[in-house]
């Protein structure tokens, strides 16, 4: 009976959360569906068609997909290389001081979201693609050296203590002994990534960092809709492409 | 003297002790198996001769040193010197059976050379050669996690045959094998072994393997030595005193590893279920 | 085996592919790092290093005047009352079309056994919504509502409702078709209504899982509006994009500590409630 009371209580709560949320915000939300804001929103959507689809604005927004992709890969190959040098440190193989100071690095890169680097890394390396690049590599670096030390950490430890006991040096037993058995797990884990970063690295121009988001972000802020609504569907497809791709390896591999 | 212990005793860090004041020598060439029931001492004391553990009493000698007393650079020189075969050999699954084996030298060898090897196999001769009289010269470009439980173990052996080493050490070495493989891959360790004027040392389930094919035979029960002679000489006497009263019970105490480490699906596991939202 | 045989033998068959691929993936590299403009001595370029140096050396100590934490945590309110808000309308878009898209209450495929193609077709478009729904990223959503409804919190309120709409539509009608499908059937064939065989056959069953993925993506709705500000959703992200234009260190580190501390205590309480109303 006091599981169920209180199971009620944690619903009151739930409820005047709620409440409490939409009167702080004072949403008029009964003004968005009055007669003269519904048409004005017909009016602002109707605004945006039919797509431009002119071949010179398709270019373009091909060659921003190009470069969505290439900051996605290329963010997500720089993470790659710096998450497995973080994560031997945080798996603890150089020492209980690097291990502690590590994972404090990559807890930090990894909270900060992927937005808030593009913003940061503008200020440092100027507007463009390239701090964009540096964003998702900052960010995924945090996420794959976490998950790469827990790989580090699970992998057996057997090849790795029979090499040295046959005598091989420490860097030559871990490239034969333990690498062998990460790899795959790291390769996995980066792949994953990359396909989260694709979506990530579409919108990252919205604050300058290239891409098709500073096309959106541009053509919006000229009042360029059926240019913007283009890109939206680029967009659009791009997502949809990744996700049927990767579900399509996932099952091949699987 | 290849090998001299001296009053040697080895306590497991969880309080067990595996060998009580053990006190032996085995000269060079000489070509011995250590026979008794699980849980006497016999993988304990194999990796105590490969410098895989620390006496914590008593003396060691290997090949004219104390490993106890040794530097890292030395006991590195030494270690290469000394080869283990392993019951079940810790070779990662996904590795190709040729970097198995080239494996094998990493001690002798330069990082650069290991690693260029890495990329493309230095030695593919010399591997080939170690897997030919293990008739496995077919796999050399197999991954490990393709073969059967006794084709690893042939692999393993291999590996430790392309070392080069002057003491070859063996655990269990044919547990994995058919009988008539088993026969085979023992005659040929001790061919080699004798060709090349190295000392074996392997520890063996089967008594009637280890009679067959060893000059000597050492029976360990307890973490003591209970006979050590010909195996000309080894009795019905010794054998059952060696094996008496032996409870089913004990037989829980030798580890036994899972033959293969699990590959990747442990990882694709998480990641189809990982959030999104990170 | 003939000797030129022998010899072709000793090349490595993975040498060729392996090669390949680090070809491959060396000349897509290539345009890879001219598409994102990549130049490392940007970074060390003097402009740059100066302004963001002195950005970076303001970040200690954190702002804590009094002014800027009662702004601060307006800010927090907002997001947190963005996100719980954005979830709610979420749900009420996310039920209906779950109902409409989930295989679980169809009455065609439990009279005939197979579900009518026409029928089941009706069920497509609704699929196709969420799919749109939830592929186009919250801040496009946002920044497009930002446009319509203005500056402020009710853009990014409306940017998490429809995104999450359609990533919970989905998950939700995924849930119901896992769970027993024998209660639900036995009321439909009873003569029920689909409604009342969804609240009495499906539902206990799911409740457990739904509440617990809502959770989930309360969560993530949390992470999402602290970003929403960037396109000027309100909130932390307004915030953060602000005192980053101004290059007011002291304040970016006193927000990012600010986010840190929220998406951890939004964690806590989603695991806390997860157990409590499991």
């Amino acid at each position: 009976m006091s599981k169920r009371l209180e199971a009620l209580l944690w619903v009151m709560a739930l409820i005047a959360a709620l409440v409490a949320s939409f009167s702080y915000l004072e949403m008029d939300l009964a003004g968005l569906f009055r007669s003269d804001s519904a048409t004005q929103m017909l009016g602002y959507t109707q605004a945006f068609f039919p797509p431009d689809l002119s071949s010179g604005w398709l270019r373009q927004i091909f060659h921003g997909a190009l470069e969505t992709l290439a900051i996605s890969a290329i963010g997500t190959l720089l993470a790659g290389l710096s998450g497995a040098a973080l994560s031997l440190l945080a798996a603890g193989r150089l020492g209980r001081l690097a291990k502690a100071s590590s994972r404090l690095l990559l807890n930090t890169l990894r909270s900060v979201p992927e937005l808030v680097w593009a913003a940061l890394m503008v200020l440092a390396a100027g507007l463009g693609p390239f701090a964009g690049t540096l964003a998702i590599a900052l960010h995924t670096t945090g996420v794959l050296g976490r998950l790469f030390a827990e790989a580090l950490e699970n992998v057996p430890t057997a090849p790795a203590k029979a090499l040295r006991d046959s005598g091989a040096g420490p860097v030559a037993a871990f490239l034969y002994g333990t690498f062998p058995g990460v790899l795959p797990q790291w390769v996995a884990y980066s792949l994953y990534r990359w396909e989260n970063n694709i979506r990530m690295a579409a919108v990252l121009g919205f604050v300058g960092a290239g891409g098709l988001g500073q096309m959106l972000y541009v053509t919006l802020s000229l009042f360029q809709q059926p240019q913007a609504i283009s890109v939206i569907i680029a967009m659009l497809l791009m997502v949809l492409l990744v996700d049927a791709l990767s579900a399509w390896l996932r099952i091949r591999l699987a | 003297m290849t090998i001299a212990l001296e009053g040697v005793g080895l306590t497991h860090p969880g309080g067990f002790q595996a060998l009580r004041q053990l006190t032996l020598q085995i000269s060079s060439g000489e070509r011995v198996a250590v026979i008794g029931p699980s849980g006497a001492g016999k993988t304990t004391l194999l990796q105590l001769l490969g410098t895989g553990l620390m006496p914590s009493a008593g003396q060691l000698h290997l090949l004219g040193d104390d490993p106890a007393r040794l530097q890292a650079r030395g006991l590195k020189r030494l270690r290469t010197r000394i080869g283990l075969i392993h019951q079940s050999p810790p070779l990662p699954p996904r590795q190709r059976v040729i970097t198995a084996v080239l494996a094998g030298r990493l001690g002798s060898w330069s990082l650069s050379r290991a690693l260029v090897s890495l990329c493309y196999p230095l030695d593919i001769p010399g591997a080939r050669a170690m897997l030919e009289p293990l008739d496995l010269d077919d796999k050399l470009f197999v991954r490990c996690d393709q073969l059967s439980g006794g084709q690893l173990q042939r692999v393993g052996i291999a590996r430790v045959l392309y070392q080069r080493a002057d003491l070859l050490l063996a655990d269990e070495p044919v547990s994995a094998m058919d009988p008539v493989l088993a026969d085979h891959t023992l005659a040929l360790l001790n061919r080699i072994a004798a060709d090349r004027g190295v000392t074996l040392v392997a520890s063996l389930h089967a008594v009637d393997l280890a009679l067959r094919h060893f000059q000597r035979i050492i029976g360990l029960r307890d973490g003591n030595v209970l006979f050590d002679r010909p195996s000309a000489q080894v009795s019905d006497d010794d054998l059952s005193a060696l094996y008496a009263n032996q409870s089913l019970a004990e037989q829980g105490h030798e580890v036994v590893r899972p033959a293969r480490p699990a590959g990747l699906g442990a990882g694709t596991g998480i990641l189809r279920t990982a959030p999104r939202c990170l | 085996m003939s000797l030129a045989l022998a010899r072709s033998d000793n090349r490595d068959p993975a040498a060729a592919p392996r090669l390949l691929i680090t070809i491959t993936l060396l000349v897509l590299l290539w345009p890879g790092l001219l598409l994102t403009e990549f130049n490392l001595v940007m970074l060390f370029d003097p402009a740059n290093l100066g302004t963001f140096g002195r950005f970076l050396s303001g970040f200690w100590p954190p702002d804590l005047s009094p002014g800027f934490l009662r702004l601060l945590g307006t800010a927090t309110l907002e997001t947190l009352a963005m996100a719980t808000a954005g979830l709610a309308l979420a749900l009420l878009v996310a039920v209906p079309l779950s109902l409409l898209s989930s295989r679980a209450l169809s009455v065609s495929a439990l009279l005939n056994g197979q579900t009518n193609s026409w029928r089941s077709a009706a069920r497509y478009p609704v699929r196709l919504l969420l799919i749109i729904l939830r592929s186009i990223p919250e801040i496009v959503w946002a920044l497009l509502f930002v446009r319509a409804v203005g500056l402020g919190p009710t853009a990014g309120v409306l940017a998490i409702a429809i995104t999450y709409s359609g990533m919970l539509g989905k998950v939700y009608a995924e849930i119901y078709e896992s769970v027993d499908q024998r209660p639900a059937r036995a009321l439909l064939q009873a003569g029920s209504s689909r409604l009342a065989a969804f609240f009495y056959g499906i539902l206990p069953g799911a409740v457990q899982e739904l509440t617990s993925y809502t959770l989930y993506r309360w969560e993530c709705a949390v992470r999402a509006s602290v970003i929403m500000g960037f396109v000027g959703a309100g909130g932390l992200g307004q915030m953060i994009d602000l005192s980053i234009r101004m290059l007011a260190g002291g304040e970016v580190a006193s927000i990012l500590l600010t986010f840190l501390v929220l998406v951890l205590l939004a964690d806590q309480l989603s695991t806390l409630l997860r157990r409590r109303l499991a």
